[in-house]
């Protein structure tokens, strides 16, 4: 994109970042928004976030939200599925519920997460690009999946956000140090 | 029209030939959820053989041939089976991650003799032919045709056990898992006749809901060297495979014509 001049400028910027962020630990946070669905049967959605790597496999499961009890219309866990590419890629292979990781699921309104580079989830995530992923899957609804692509340990600030059309509203991905 | 399959794909890589063929009845098992999650789950399956793809509108399924192979290999019979005239279903209950197979088998021994000029020819198991004293006749021609209709489930994540081949007739062994086929990625089977590779091999390949088409779109799709066929589904939703072979042979200690019926239905989800 840039012409070899405007690398030359932005090289040292770079460096002066890197050299100044290396050692600070990075976080990542996420904003979800879960819109109101105005209809006749309204369940709480399944959402799964997870960070991708490029291949599309799983470098981290960050928050799966379903529900672990089960209910009167049955098992919780039987709607995971209708996460179909999180269940793909993830969900049917791991052992749930999964500490730090398994959660409830939410009312309409924006939820924030928030990990560390040291937490469970990130401790192990090497520097690199990836992909984070939202999928929301509703019972008697729809299912969406939204996707932000991100730099993780770049030493550099991002913010990024996607909206979806359906069953998720405004995803915004930020990373800081 | 749309066709399930692409046909540019499928004709320079594969040597496919759409066949505009007449209605046939197709053999078919058809769960109510293919993929599952969760510890124990229950899922009705149907089982028919119609015209349409997949609404039963000719003869039900006979409950008796059907086996049910879970995760760990060991074998069961349908549970609360009902035969209707022209649909049979019964329940599966899954509480073993893994893949389960539902599989229908069974066959009739074909008799083709001449009587004072006329061409005669009846159908059933061995001792129908025995006790009609056909078996004796010099000019009987006797063919057995065997099938096997297949169709998987999987609770949790995709395993291969239930894919052991016995050795028998025509059979798929899956490069790509069943339960694990998607909207625009290639997938991939490979056939098996007698246990061994089959090369040159049509498969036929359809969509379900051609009540809803005018054209059925019927795919012919041809295993390679190593016996595979490879398609990519550009649509999601239930198909239906079939093929079938036939070479001369031996049963009941006579020389006889076999022949060999696989069907599978199989589901393909957006990715």
């Amino acid at each position: 994109m840039g012409s070899s001049m405007k690398l030359k400028t932005v090289i040292p910027t770079m460096m002066l970042a890197m050299c100044c962020f290396a050692a600070q630990a990075e976080t990542l946070s996420v904003d979800i928004e879960l819109p109101r669905i105005d209809v006749a049967e309204y369940h709480r959605p399944y959402v799964a976030i997870w960070i991708a790597n490029q291949d599309r496999t799983v470098a981290a499961n960050l928050n799966v939200w379903y529900q672990q009890e089960d209910g009167p219309e049955g098992e919780g866990e039987t709607w995971l599925k209708d996460m179909r590419q999180w269940w793909r890629r993830s969900g049917r292979s791991l052992e749930l519920p999964i500490d730090g990781v398994s959660g409830a699921t939410k009312v309409p309104g924006t939820h924030t997460l928030v990990f560390s580079e040291t937490s469970d989830q990130l401790s192990s995530l090497v520097a690199g690009e990836y992909v984070l992923c939202v999928e929301a899957a509703r019972e008697v609804g729809g299912r969406e999946i939204l996707r932000l692509p991100f730099k993780w340990k770049s030493g550099q600030a991002q913010t990024t956000s996607v909206t979806g059309e359906t069953e998720l509203g405004e995803i915004t991905l930020k990373i800081e140090s | 029209m749309k066709f399930g399959l692409r046909p540019l794909l499928l004709a320079a890589v594969l040597g496919a030939v759409a066949v505009p063929s007449a209605q046939a009845h197709r053999m078919w098992i058809l769960p109510s959820t293919f993929t599952l999650s969760g510890d124990e789950q229950t899922i009705t399956v149907d089982g028919a053989i119609s015209n349409d793809l997949f609404f039963p509108n000719h003869v039900a399924m006979n409950l008796e041939n059907i086996t049910i192979s879970a995760p760990d290999g060991t074998t069961s019979k349908p549970q609360n089976g009902w035969e209707g005239e022209i649909r049979s279903t019964f329940d599966l209950k899954l509480d073993e991650q893994g893949t389960y197979k539902i599989a229908e088998e069974g066959g009739f021994y074909f008799a083709r003799w001449e009587e004072e000029g006329e061409e005669k020819r009846t159908r059933g198991n061995w001792e129908r032919l025995e006790k009609l004293g056909l078996l004796e006749k010099p000019d009987v021609k006797l063919m057995y045709a065997g099938r096997r209709a297949e169709t998987f489930v999987t609770l949790g994540a995709p395993t291969q056990h239930v894919f052991k081949p016995t050795g028998e007739g025509v059979e798929m062994v899956p490069v790509t898992h069943p339960n694990d086929l998607y909207q625009g990625e290639e997938a991939s089977f490979k056939f098996l006749i007698d246990g061994a590779p089959v090369i040159d091999q049509a498969i036929t390949i359809v969509k379900g809901n051609d009540r809803y088409r005018d054209i059925v779109g019927e795919f012919k799709v041809k295993t390679d060297a190593e016996g595979i066929v490879s398609f990519t589904p550009e649509e999601p939703g239930r198909y239906w495979l079939q093929t079938r072979a036939q070479k001369p042979g031996e049963a009941q200690g006579r020389k006889m014509m076999l022949m060999s019926t696989y069907s599978a239905t199989f589901e393909v989800l957006t990715p």
